[in-house]
């Protein structure tokens, strides 16, 4: 025993020891080293974010320089405090509380001290600011944008957040992403990379050297610039037209599916979420639930599609061999669903595929939808169809376009209509306003817009994109080049699309005529309803207006959707007929419908349901 | 006697382990101490060229050591004890006082710590005493004897202050057991420990309750097989809740703050965490950084002279008391498991060679040698690896300091200069 006493303790302690070793050294070892390393300072050195341009290379979002004097209190040396004020155009008050501020934050770290010089006065301070030990001028760049519009489209920069951070490891506290929009869905692109100096420190945080004589050093990637899609002009056009207004807008080129412009009303200049005023007026934007002009519109808001909706049900009813272009149905100022009347305002009589369009006749499409379910033995085997169909020209489904939001709309389906009413209690007469663009169906303004451009490429659209080229190279991505094929045949497109064209020759929109341009379109008036005080009340319809020009080789296919705006060729239908005038001739004629266009709102209408009071709907004011 | 022989017969596996030992400790001063201006290893200005000068010191120390006659050690060891002694004393008039400690020798060229004098002269003096042949260590004035060798130069040591070198004398109390001394003197020791540190983690009530259960349990099992002296029994239990009861008295009133922030953070008693991030700041500074620094070396290290918290110099006294952890950062597991292992071997390599020696002195010796090695060892990694409380004395072979490694190399190296002539009669 005594013999072994102290051998044994050896032993015991030496298998104690590497037992804690162990545990710290392969355990407890973290393999992120350098990032917790006291040790070692990462010093970042970040790229300038990349240009935005538009499709004809006119300059949207830049950058520009901000210049901010920074302070490391534990440095200052005693200085002529009145020049210095001077030089900084500060008081001398402000000067001592800020410098307090900063030695309370950090003794060591460096604060702002001034916010955002002017160039002219960081020139006139660069050469004196070696005499003023402490203090040095730190440049950073801004978002600058020469543009007041599509802040929506183009989104904003901020600070990364706890869950960014979370996300992805390239953050660190303080630095900026892309939040929504192009700034988001390209902030790889157009952020760069940044480079990573690593500073070895002692413990008195004083530098040594570079950390591996700079061997994991990186220098910064630039950011790229890109274009858009987006053509300026007319985007800017766009939104001068949605002032006082609420929807959107989506003009979108049939060939390619290239977004020429996207708007949203009511929205804000971009330039408001940038430099020192931007937590406030975001606050200010986010807190404006009613107008909501942070909320996209043109990819957010699904809305009933109304009568544009009657172009795709020709074209289904046509596809599927229940009508032809010689059917007719008469319209009896209405039509009957079993013993109830619904109403029609194309003023009676025997309507054909044409008339059914241009007069944008109810009867015509309740009973050809009939006539599309009647072709089969189950409702529920016509629902299938119609709803593939429906698919097939992008709705009901996000539409995979390169923006970070947007909305699946609603194309109904036999499972949606059992849930509600029970497996086989329902049939076609049930579901009848889906055929005129109500009921339940749902689209958002670029899916209509896209629906739009399929219908003007006779049977086939681009995904719609927003991102033209990089470093002025187009893109490649095949889901944006090749074209997608709609389930109906290229043949049944003519007379519906001359139906739209007679929408204007004749039609519901015989007052919105462009002299020289032919243009095929579709009016939409839906039906809208809100609830007040938990009453489900019905408000003035929501204008809605589809259209592509010219007929024949078109260049833009356009959907306008502005609510509470009555029947669709009052707001929606001028809107679209100045933004095809603008983008086809460059310039519009018709000032007189311009002029009126650009000054009416429809704050009033959007005020009823707040007034607290009675209020009438769909009132012929003009 | 010539030398060849001498180093003929000599233990080379010993040999070998601490060559090893002073080659990576050297190493390792050498990393923590080089600064990019001045990388010559050959700089006798900077601490690695001294820590460089002394080892070559330690080699002349080495042949004159084996070079002596062997019965020189036992002859003079009395004579050695005394001088030590003097020495010791001497530091209070004539001492040089670093870091608050007046533990050092001006002697020009470098300054002297006479302790580590003492412990080789100590370590001599008791074997001496005890293989005396009028000693015997079964009689209460000879242990009584015994163990006031190795505590005057601990008392005389204590007010430099330098406590921690001062605690090592005790472990030749080893050398005591080892020769006779009961060991249920070791078992009271170790109880009072134990219940020193159960009073602090647990408090006097969890004790108490705990022990009082164990004894019943005890009872019921042992009542029919043998019948159980009940009044000496109790006193023991009174004794120990007595003591656990003075534990806390002195805990809280002897016992200064920086000494309770020591105990608290090693057995984890603050639970509140500002509180525990205040002590880590402070007086668990050096643990913590040391710690962390262990940890960052991963399974190999970051490579040498590579270690980022060490050329920061984040753990403070890197280069003498807190050297491990240099071999943590830069050489990883594998680094400090080699040095675990290796001074393993070297300790049990040692006992075995003490067990073989025919002569008692050498034995007693050998173990005294292993005994304070060992206490060293168990101590100062104990503390940097952040199982012990702090405590600064220096891990042997490989921590900065001239007088600690010339004299822990003579210390070594009269055992196997002992060891070698063990064959030979003749003394």
């Amino acid at each position: 025993m005594k013999r072994l006493l102290l051998s044994s303790l050896v032993i015991l302690i030496g298998i104690t020891f590497l037992g804690r070793l162990s545990y710290l050294q392969i355990f407890s070892f973290s393999p992120d080293q350098i990032a917790e390393d006291p040790a070692i300072k990462t010093i970042y050195d970040y790229p300038e974010r990349g240009y935005i341009y538009d499709r004809n290379g006119k300059l949207l979002v830049g950058n520009d320089p901000a210049y901010d004097v920074m302070v490391i209190p534990r440095e200052v040396k005693p200085l002529d405090t009145l020049e210095f004020c001077s030089l900084l155009n500060l008081e001398k008050e402000k000067f001592i509380k800020q410098l307090r501020k900063a030695r309370i934050y950090s003794p060591r770290l460096p604060s702002v001290l001034v916010h955002q010089l002017s160039k002219e006065d960081y020139g006139r301070l660069q050469e004196k600011m070696r005499k003023y030990k402490g203090f040095y001028i730190q440049k950073r760049s801004l978002r600058y944008y020469d543009t007041n519009s599509g802040a929506n489209v183009l989104g904003y920069i901020s600070e990364v957040n706890e869950r960014d951070l979370a996300k992805n490891k390239y953050y660190v506290q303080g630095e900026l992403t892309g939040r929504t929009g192009v700034e988001k869905q390209y902030e790889e692109i157009l952020r760069g990379r940044k480079g990573v100096q690593y500073i070895q420190k002692d413990r008195f945080n004083r530098d040594i050297g570079p950390y591996k004589s700079g061997s994991l050093d990186t220098i910064p990637e630039q950011g790229k610039q890109i274009s858009l899609t987006i053509d300026k002009v007319l985007q800017e056009y766009g939104e001068q037209l949605m002032v006082g207004k609420r929807g959107g807008i989506v003009a979108l080129e049939p060939s390619s599916g290239e977004i020429l412009s996207m708007i949203s009303g009511p929205t804000y200049d971009p330039a408001l979420l940038v430099g020192r005023k931007r937590s406030r007026n975001y606050t200010k934007l986010y807190n404006d639930t009613i107008a909501n002009p942070t909320w996209d519109r043109s990819i957010l808001a699904q809305q009933p599609p109304g009568s544009p909706f009657k172009t795709l049900n020709a074209l289904i009813a046509l596809q599927e061999g229940v009508i032809d272009v010689n059917t007719t149905i008469r319209c009896y100022n209405g039509f009957y669903v079993g013993r109830s009347k619904k109403g029609c305002h194309c003023g009676g009589g025997l309507r054909n595929v044409n008339s059914g369009i241009y007069k944008s006749c109810n009867a015509y499409f309740a009973g050809t939808f009939r006539k599309i379910y009647e072709k089969f033995e189950t409702t529920d085997e016509g629902m299938d169809v119609w709803e593939k169909h429906m698919k097939s020209f992008g709705l009901g489904n996000y539409l995979g376009y390169d923006l970070p939001y947007g909305q699946k709309g609603r194309i109904p389906s036999k499972e949606y209509y059992d849930k509600w009413y029970g497996d086989n209690r329902w049939s076609s007469s049930y579901i009848i306003s889906n055929s005129i663009g109500q009921g339940e169906v749902l689209a958002t303004p670029v899916q209509l817009a896209n629906m739009t451009a399929a219908i003007a490429n006779r049977g086939h659209y681009y995904t719609p994109h927003i991102l033209k080229k990089i470093e002025g190279e187009a893109i490649s991505n095949p889901k944006f080049t090749e074209p997608k094929h709609t389930t109906i045949d290229r043949k049944h497109f003519e007379p519906v699309i001359q139906g739209m064209a007679d929408v204007y020759r004749k039609g519901t929109a015989r007052w919105v005529q462009i002299p020289d341009i032919e243009i095929a379109g579709k009016t939409g008036t839906a039906e809208n309803f809100t609830k007040i005080d938990g009453v489900r009340t019905q408000l003035t319809d929501h204008s809605v207006f589809v259209a592509f020009a010219p007929v024949h080789k078109p260049k833009i296919a356009i959907a306008v959707y502005i609510e509470n705006g009555y029947y669709g060729s009052r707001y929606a239908g001028h809107i679209a007929s100045l933004m095809i005038e603008k983008y086809i001739k460059g310039d519009v004629t018709r000032k007189d419908l311009e002029k009126r266009m650009l000054e009416k709102t429809l704050e009033h209408e959007y005020a009823k349901p707040y007034s607290g009071e009675e209020f009438k709907i769909n009132e012929y004011v003009w | 006697m010539s030398g060849k022989s001498v180093l003929k017969r000599i233990d080379w596996l010993s040999v070998l382990f601490y060559l090893i030992l002073v080659f990576i400790g050297w190493l390792n001063i050498y990393s923590s101490t080089v600064t990019e201006a001045e990388p010559q290893i050959l700089n006798f200005s900077a601490l690695h060229g001294k820590q460089l000068f002394f080892a070559g010191a330690s080699i002349l120390a080495i042949l004159i050591v084996l070079a002596l006659e062997v019965n020189f050690y036992e002859r003079f060891s009395s004579l050695f004890y005394l001088i030590a002694m003097v020495i010791l004393l001497g530091l209070y008039p004539f001492g040089k006082t670093i870091a608050g400690a007046t533990s050092w020798y001006d002697l020009g060229f470098f300054n002297l710590q006479p302790s580590e004098l003492a412990k080789v002269a100590t370590a001599l003096a008791l074997a001496k005493y005890l293989s005396d042949i009028q000693t015997d260590i079964k009689r209460r004035k000879d242990q009584l004897y015994a163990i006031l060798i190795l505590l005057i130069p601990a008392i005389l040591i204590i007010p430099q202050p330098d406590p921690g070198s001062a605690l090592v004398f005790f472990s030749l109390l080893f050398v005591i057991f080892r020769e006779g001394l009961p060991l249920y003197y070791l078992g009271i020791l170790f109880l009072v420990i134990l219940i020193f540190v159960a009073t602090l983690k647990f408090g006097t009530l969890w004790l108490t309750i705990s022990l009082a259960l164990l004894t019943t349990i005890f009872f019921l099992i042992k009542r029919k097989t043998f019948k159980v002296p009940i009044i000496p029994f109790a006193s023991a239990l009174v004794a120990i809740v007595l003591f656990s009861l003075s534990v806390n008295f002195v805990f809280n009133h002897v016992f200064e703050q920086r000494h309770r922030d020591r105990f608290s953070l090693w057995l984890r008693l603050e639970k509140d965490p500002k509180k525990l991030e205040q002590i880590r700041k402070t007086i668990g500074y050096n643990t913590y950084q040391s710690e962390k620094a262990i940890e960052s070396g991963g399974l190999i290290g970051k490579g040498f002279l590579e270690g980022t918290r060490t050329k920061g110099d984040f753990v403070p006294e890197q280069h003498s008391d807190y050297i491990f952890s240099t071999i943590g950062e830069e050489w990883g597991f594998l680094g400090t498991s080699l040095v675990v292992l290796t001074f393993t071997f070297l300790f049990l390599r040692l006992i075995h060679l003490a067990e073989r020696q025919k002569n008692p002195f050498s034995r007693m010796y050998g173990y005294g040698v292993v005994s304070i090695l060992f206490i060293h060892f168990l101590i100062n990694v104990g503390m940097v690896i952040g199982i012990l409380p702090t405590i600064g004395i220096p891990l042997p072979f490989m921590s900065y300091g001239g007088s600690g490694l010339l004299f822990f190399t003579i210390l070594l190296f009269i055992f196997l200069r002992l060891d070698a002539n063990r064959l030979k009669e003749s003394f």
